[in-house]
């Protein structure tokens, strides 16, 4: 494999402020009569993918658009609750794109890229636009206006919503632009069809691989160029927030043929989860973290009080938020919060059944401002978690534990959201982008449209105009052969594994009790050693002692599950290996040998201010670490505090 | 827990069907229902047997790819949820459970209990969106929307497309789906352009994949998001009026 050399993010000079205007007059078009001749594959319709195919199919390109799930409309991020950020200034107070932008650097523990992040802050006005166009039902004032709110800890308040289903409403609206699209015929549909391999040849993406999930056919798509929406990995620690289908395949396989996956140890841990109940559960449920403006979190101080929590006297409870950081008390940032739930959890002050959660109480919201107002803020919160706890959280407190909610890493791109290799753009979580170490809360939405809606379409025109008159590469090219052979070959040995245990019990054994436990808020380097070696351990009992009894080519969901859990276990490897190199605490990566006094995390900028891309080198577990600098111009770095 | 599940067991779209028996203990009252599924799967697999093909994905309710009937209600006996989001409790130890796929001729069973939707994803291309190509929209703040219809257009715009509805009508109508999106958009100000092209094309898309409405209003009780059969009315007035509108705005052309 060739060597990659300097890692060039190709952020435009000159005044952040101007970077990408001109950025966009400078950038080659495609003339409109042209576009046509253009074939552009689209992997993935969550948001970043939905919006992405169905604006290129508005220009005019055709566009193929892939997703394993039976409609566009099931993508995972159907299921955020919370909001979009935006920096439209609608209330006055002090919000800028500057201020997002600022924000944004500041929560992402100084690693993420300036050029990258000030575009997001800057698109994000026109996404509220373009979605109300859309007929995104936001949620409105008495006076018809856009209503906002704060969330997340943030001091302005810039976050537009849809009740408590933002992101279904989002995903919809792009969802039905996409729909347009393919009634106009721009766009084709290709649904439960997954994508198994990215095709490069002469070192440029041109096609993919997929396998019909009904028939089980695997055939080939060529086009001019690829673009992966595919999500992120959250699931490799098998218990998560993430839909049961979320997968790394797509990203992975596109790392194999040569693309650089950056900063897999930066995941992001969702503080207000429903604790695991018991061993069977299968993922965990998050609650908007909104509810920690009216909670307040707390510990019985005796690990061995075993009286129910309102039994417990105010002097015999910890409010351990508000008294380790009066200045944000229980809004501190996610990370922050999560941390210290686990502190409390592994010192024995854990509560409920399992001992794994810790309280959020609403008493003292309940008799400030009554019930109703509680009601009407929180009540579907408050109705899911009675329906999966069976407890009324108006009476007893709830009971939070945190739970893996968004990876940060992802595939690298460029400014242009291209990756290492020519023709592969990669957009959303699935990229590693704008968040740096750790995502503020309602900016993952914000994010999945800005590269779908107003980046992708831009730069990738300035990629294709140099292509004019090219075909796509033949899908009879031995390049597509040797690979629909390969994975026909995996799955005829997939389907012949007679071992003794499911795919779930392994894939179980290896997400909580190696990556979370190892790898997860709290990681150390022997940990992560051990961790590493058990992964290997696991990858060779994946390949002797599964069983799949399905054998059949329709729906056959053990088959699929083992496929993607396949590339998990080299991930979660992949993901040890760079949290061992990170010899810094930043963001969600929190290593324990390297905190302050008092327990934060510490940063090093001398020696990690970088990013982090792996290149595959054949074999897994043995990538080879490729460097971007990280120039901190306009955001002066500093310690996050939050006391 | 101990019950005993009756599955309806099928190969593929076009291979017979039979229900299956299983003795399922040791089950938790604070398992979901597809977490009970989870369990009798991995049994089967470790007994070489076939495990059981249902859809799922978010687990919370929100995605609409679960679905299935449970002792003959759409998702099963408690109002207003998701299959996902019912667990065992609502269950006694000793209970027969039934579960089979939606029974429908424009939902055609694939294997088990999942079954083909697309026939709403063919609704929604025929109108079910607002023309506002990439960038070309105003200010958001522009368009002013009282509170009061943007709530309605949200209640309506809830439908997690799962095909409940369709299930649960004797005349497997898809009028609750179809009408939802309907007023959803129909409601909002930036819906009005293409209000009664999008109403006409809709319903006629409708009624080439299913059945016609009889008010039963079967399909309200078995909604997981208890989306009102008020819709459907404003519906139906919508096409009766649509029909008159764009005759008149073709002959306008002409």
């Amino acid at each position: 494999m060739s060597d990659i050399g300097y890692l060039d993010g190709k952020v435009p000079t000159g005044p952040i402020d101007e970077k990408w205007t001109s950025h966009k007059f400078n950038m080659k078009l495609v003339n409109p009569a042209n576009k046509r001749r253009y074939d552009i594959i689209v992997v993935g319709t969550g948001l970043a993918g939905a919006s992405a195919a169905a604006s290129l199919g508005e220009l005019g390109y055709n566009v193929k658009v892939f997703t394993f799930h039976d409609s566009p409309r099931r993508a995972h991020s159907i299921a955020a609750q919370g909001g979009i950020n935006a920096a439209k200034n609608y209330k006055n107070d002090g919000d800028s794109v500057y201020r997002l932008f600022y924000d944004t650097v500041k929560g992402g523990d100084f690693r993420a890229r300036e050029g990258n992040v000030y575009r997001l802050a800057e698109v994000s006005v026109d996404i509220i636009d373009q979605c109300a166009g859309q007929g995104v039902p936001f949620a409105r004032e008495y006076s018809g206006l856009l209503d906002n709110r704060s969330f997340g800890g943030a001091q302005v308040s810039r976050t537009f919503y849809a009740r408590g289903q933002t992101g279904q409403q989002l995903l919809l609206g792009a969802y039905q632009a996409l729909a347009r699209q393919i009634r106009a015929g721009s766009c084709t549909l290709y649904n439960r069809t997954e994508m198994l391999d990215l095709v490069v040849k002469d070192g440029t993406a041109r096609g993919i691989v997929v396998r019909d999930l009904l028939t089980g056919e695997v055939t080939s798509h060529s086009a001019h160029a690829v673009v992966l929406a595919t999500g992120g990995y959250g699931n490799v620690f098998y218990l998560s927030t993430n839909a049961k289908g979320s997968n790394t395949t797509a990203t992975w396989r596109a790392h194999k043929r040569g693309a650089l996956y950056a900063n897999p140890c930066y995941t992001q841990i969702h503080p207000t989860c429903i604790p695991a109940s018991d061993d069977f559960q299968s993922k965990l449920t998050l609650m908007s973290e909104s509810l920690r403006n009216d909670g307040r979190i707390w510990v019985p101080k005796n690990p061995a009080d075993t009286r129910s929590p309102d039994q417990i006297p105010e002097a015999d409870r910890d409010y351990y938020l508000e008294r380790r950081y009066p200045a944000f008390g229980n809004l501190v940032p996610r990370d922050v919060a999560s941390r210290n739930a686990k502190t409390q959890i592994d010192e024995g002050r854990g509560v409920g059944p399992m001992k794994n959660g810790v309280y959020l109480d609403f008493g003292d919201a309940i008799n400030r401002v009554g019930p109703q107002v509680i009601k009407e803020r929180y009540d579907n919160l408050f109705e899911m978690y009675e329906r999966i706890t069976d407890e009324d959280p108006y009476k007893v407190p709830m009971r939070i534990y945190p739970a893996v909610h968004y990876t940060m890493g992802g595939l690298w791109v460029d400014y242009n959201l291209m990756s290492n290799i020519p023709g592969l753009y990669v957009l959303g979580e699935a990229n590693f982008s704008d968040h740096g170490a750790n995502r503020l809360g309602a900016s993952a939405l914000m994010q999945g449209l800005a590269d779908g809606y107003f980046v992708l379409p831009y730069t990738i025109g300035d990629y294709l105009a140099g292509m004019l008159g090219e075909k796509p590469l033949d899908t009879s090219d031995p390049a597509f052969k040797q690979s629909e052979a390969e994975i026909s070959d995996q799955v005829k040995r997939l389907l012949s594994s007679r071992g003794k245990q499911t795919v779930d019990q392994l894939y179980r054994k290896m997400g909580v009790d190696v990556v979370w436990a190892k790898c997860g808020m709290a990681r150390n380097a022997a940990g992560l050693e051990q961790a590493i070696s058990d992964i290997r351990a696991i990858r060779d009992e994946f390949w002797s002692d599964i069983n799949i009894t399905d054998q059949s080519q329709t729906m056959n969901q053990s088959l699929e599950k083992a496929m993607r859990v396949s590339d998990f276990i080299d991930l979660a490897e992949l993901m040890c290996k760079d949290a061992l190199h990170r010899e810094e605490s930043c963001g969600g990566h929190f290593r324990e040998e390297y905190q302050t006094p008092d327990g934060e995390a510490l940063r090093n900028d001398d020696q990690f201010a970088y990013v982090g891309a792996w290149q595959w080198t054949g074999e897994s577990g043995q990538q080879k670490l490729h460097k971007e600098e990280l120039a901190f111009e306009n955001v002066k770095l500093a310690q996050r505090s939050y006391k | 827990m101990r019950i005993t599940l009756k599955v309806w067991r099928q190969d593929g779209p076009t291979s017979p069907g039979a229900f299956e028996t299983y003795d399922v203990p040791g089950v938790s009252p604070d398992m979901s229902f597809l977490e009970m599924l989870d369990v009798v799967n991995d049994r089967l697999t470790l007994d070489g047997k076939r495990p059981i093909v249902f859809e799922h994905d978010c687990r919370e309710g929100i995605c609409g790819s679960c679905g299935m009937m449970i002792n003959g209600v759409p998702h099963g006996p408690e109002k207003g949820t998701a299959t996902c989001q019912l667990h065992m409790r609502k269950f006694h130890d000793g209970d027969q459970i039934v579960v089979e796929p939606w029974r429908a001729a424009a939902f055609p069973v694939i294997r088990d209990v999942a079954v083909d939707r697309s026939a709403f994803d063919r609704i929604i291309e025929a109108g079910g969106y607002i023309s506002t190509p990439t960038g070309a929209a105003p200010d958001a703040n522009l368009t002013l929307i009282p509170k009061p219809v943007a709530d309605a257009a949200m209640d309506a715009a809830a439908c997690i497309g799962c095909g409940a509805c369709v299930a649960a009508c004797p005349n497997s109508a898809a009028q609750l789906f179809t009408s939802a999106k309907l007023a959803h958009l129909n409601l909002l100000p930036q819906g009005q352009a293409e209000r009664w092209a999008r109403t006409e094309a809709m319903v006629e898309t409708m009624e080439e994949f299913f059945g016609s409405c009889t008010n039963h209003g079967e399909c309200r009780e078995a909604c997981p998001k208890e989306i009102s059969i008020d819709f459907i009315a404003m519906m139906n007035r919508d096409y009766v009026k649509s029909k008159r509108k764009n005759r008149k705005l073709l002959s306008q052309i002409r």
